[in-house]
């Protein structure tokens, strides 16, 4: 059942990609300024295709929508702290839980950290593990996922076998554990979070492998003498680009969530770096005292990009006519 | 199908036995060894020997692995030392008050999450449509324990309606004679499976309204209320199936959250205090016993499938 479903799905997006869907080489070319057209072949085609869903995408509102606050988000996060300085490092027990001032425009935590410059600086932690995480447990689920499915057979049974088993164990729940154990560096909740999320990629790219080995150029490189590793890395895995793009996308999101998660259950770094999650975590305990700055901004926060990196990635997946099942 | 169940049952009890491996190692990759936990951070190295001695700790890891894997198979979930009962009692003692927790949210999750999904369908891209993506998309953007909060904001906090805590009584009789308390934790788990599931079911009825027997009997005159409830309702239900068989373990996951932020006398809890405490035996049963109830879940879906899916055919 699982394979057949994908592959359906990698058949019509593996065509997207290759061919312009519903446009002529004349009628793409009239629309390409002439002094950007490339020298004819390969280049030329993708550069369309490309053009293609660029504009796609641009034409979804909600995903362009999505990209604005993600990059306002990233800006706030990034550049914020430039013109907002706090000390985000020191506790300031005579400014504690402080409600919204001008001196502090969201008031402050109850170690009498700034909650608005906090709000910029835990964001960095953020999208920084988000990010990271995507692209790592992506090339992960990528490599693992091409190989099973291309090579097939008993590798294949074997490998997806192991796929399951890691899904199986609940890790999320083993966090509460190293928690109590690890004090957790930013490398290590990268690495954590990325062990947990390569398996939805590997199975994805594993069934459009699957569909994709039996395409004829696909047969054509072996016939001429293609070695396993050239079809792969040159014709495999850049058919699945689109798959991956928008998984990628949603893992971002998902990795971000995740983070808050495990912020609230004790497996975020030391106090005193600021994260999101951490923020909600300590502003719990004064949810009764009705310290509404302590824990509604943050959750905003956490809210707004996750949705908006959803929003692209559902965009994405539009413009590529990629069809996912996310979970 | 015969094969196809067989060799599915086949693949699970491999799954099985590969996550007890798995379990096994980690319990040893953990820092922090089972008699340090028990004994006390002052134990002596002799103690400790004696200790690791005297419950086998000390043999040579493949056989404590087989040890393990007999005492699971003979229905041994592991000893708590700190609580001085075992895992199995624990375990049986909440699971009651887990099976409300997660049934009835289930069931009211599918009741609402099913017709909303059909009524996005039908009204596809048109208001109602978006609103409820909106909300599903807002919700599923959500950190679970942040909806909880919100509602304990809400409901407990600024309209005192209702308890910010779950039921305090242990026994399942204790925990339904106070329903009060029951309200957020439930209508918090139901929410996040519901955006979990409405995504899915808006899809999946897009694609039965797509098909050649909606339009068949359309053509012979059926009413649009005949054709939902008769046709699409029925075959977006299959789906359905398989959804909640692949969404247990995500359900479980939500669901040890909720309990931890209600203080909802379930595994989940049990569970926590037990990772803080370092109570190995019972962290490691109970991530076996979730392991067990996914895999299950993922079996019993397929094969459920396969049996009220007349299409779909299996060599």
């Amino acid at each position: 059942m699982t394979d057949a479903a994908p592959g359906k799905a990698g058949a019509r997006h593996a065509d997207a990609l290759a061919v312009p869907a519903d446009a002529t080489a004349d009628d793409a070319a009239a629309r390409v300024p002439s002094g950007t057209l490339p020298e004819g072949g390969e280049g030329y085609r993708e550069d369309v295709a490309w053009r293609m869903i660029l504009r796609a995408f641009t034409a979804n509102k909600l995903a362009l929508t999505g990209l604005i606050v993600v990059a306002a988000v990233a800006l706030f996060c990034f550049v914020g702290p430039l013109f907002w300085h706090t000390d985000q490092v020191h506790t300031n027990l005579l400014q504690v839980s402080k409600p919204p001032s001008a001196e502090h425009p969201l008031g402050t935590t109850n170690l009498g950290y700034d909650v608005l410059g906090r709000l910029m600086v835990g964001g960095q932690s953020s999208l920084e593990v988000g990010l990271a995480v995507a692209l790592v447990a992506t090339g992960l689920g990528v490599l693992y996922g091409v190989v099973s499915g291309f090579f097939g057979g008993v590798t294949d049974a074997i490998l997806m076998r192991f796929v399951d088993i890691v899904l199986a164990v609940p890790i999320v729940y083993l966090f509460i554990d190293l928690a109590s154990v690890f004090k957790p560096t930013l490398l290590l909740l990268i690495l954590v979070l990325s062990l947990l999320s390569w398996l939805g990629p590997a199975r994805l790219v594993r069934g459009e492998t699957l569909s994709l080995r039996t395409r004829e150029y696909v047969e054509a490189v072996k016939t001429m003498g293609g070695r396993p590793g050239r079809i792969i890395v040159r014709h495999l895995v850049p058919n699945t680009a689109g798959t991956i793009a928008v998984n990628a996308t949603f893992q971002v999101a998902d990795a971000i969530l995740t983070l808050a998660v495990l912020s609230y259950l004790g497996f975020s770094l030391p106090p005193p770096t600021a994260t999101w999650g951490g923020l909600l975590q300590d502003g719990v305990n004064f949810l009764y005292d009705g310290y509404w700055w302590e824990i509604y901004p943050a959750g905003l926060m956490i809210v707004l990009t996750v949705v908006a990196f959803n929003f692209i990635g559902d965009g994405l997946r539009d413009s590529l006519d990629v069809r996912l099942q996310r979970r | 199908m015969i094969g196809y169940i067989t060799r599915r049952i086949g693949q699970a009890v491999i799954v099985l036995v590969g996550v007890t491996i798995i379990v096994f190692i980690l319990r040893h990759l953990l820092p922090g060894s089972i008699a340090r936990a028990i004994i006390g951070p002052r134990a002596s190295q002799l103690q400790i020997a004696a200790f690791n001695r005297q419950y086998g700790l000390n043999r040579a890891l493949p056989l404590q692995y087989l040890s393990f894997l007999d005492q699971l198979m003979h229905g041994n979930l592991g000893y708590s030392f700190r609580l001085n009962s075992s895992v199995d009692s624990i375990v049986l003692h909440d699971l009651p008050n887990d099976v409300l927790l997660v049934g009835v949210s289930l069931v009211l999750a599918l009741v609402i999450a099913v017709p909303v999904g059909i009524l996005q369908a039908v009204r596809r891209n048109k208001l109602t449509d978006h609103a409820a993506t909106g909300i599903s998309f807002l919700l599923y953007s959500m950190p679970s324990y942040l909806l909880g909060l919100l509602l304990i904001a809400v409901f407990a906090v600024h309209l005192r309606l209702l308890p910010a805590e779950a039921p305090q009584a242990s026994t399942i009789t204790g925990v339904i004679s106070d329903p009060a308390g029951l309200v957020l934790p439930i209508a918090t788990l139901t929410l996040v499976t519901c955006a979990l599931f409405s995504r899915y079911m808006r899809s999946s009825a897009i694609d039965s309204l797509a098909q050649d027997y909606i339009r068949t009997a359309r053509a012979k005159g059926l009413g649009q209320g005949a054709i939902l409830s008769r046709h699409l309702l029925r075959n977006s239900l299959i789906p359905v199936v398989t959804l909640v068989g692949i969404s247990l373990p995500g359900i479980l996951t939500f669901g040890l959250i909720i309990e931890e932020l209600f203080n909802f006398p379930g595994i989940g809890l049990e569970y926590f205090n037990a990772a803080v405490n370092g109570d190995y035996p019972v962290v490691f049963g109970i991530t076996v016993l979730v392991a067990l109830a996914t895999v299950t879940g993922s079996l019993l879906a397929d094969i459920a499938y396969a049996v009220l899916d007349p299409r779909v055919r299996y060599d």
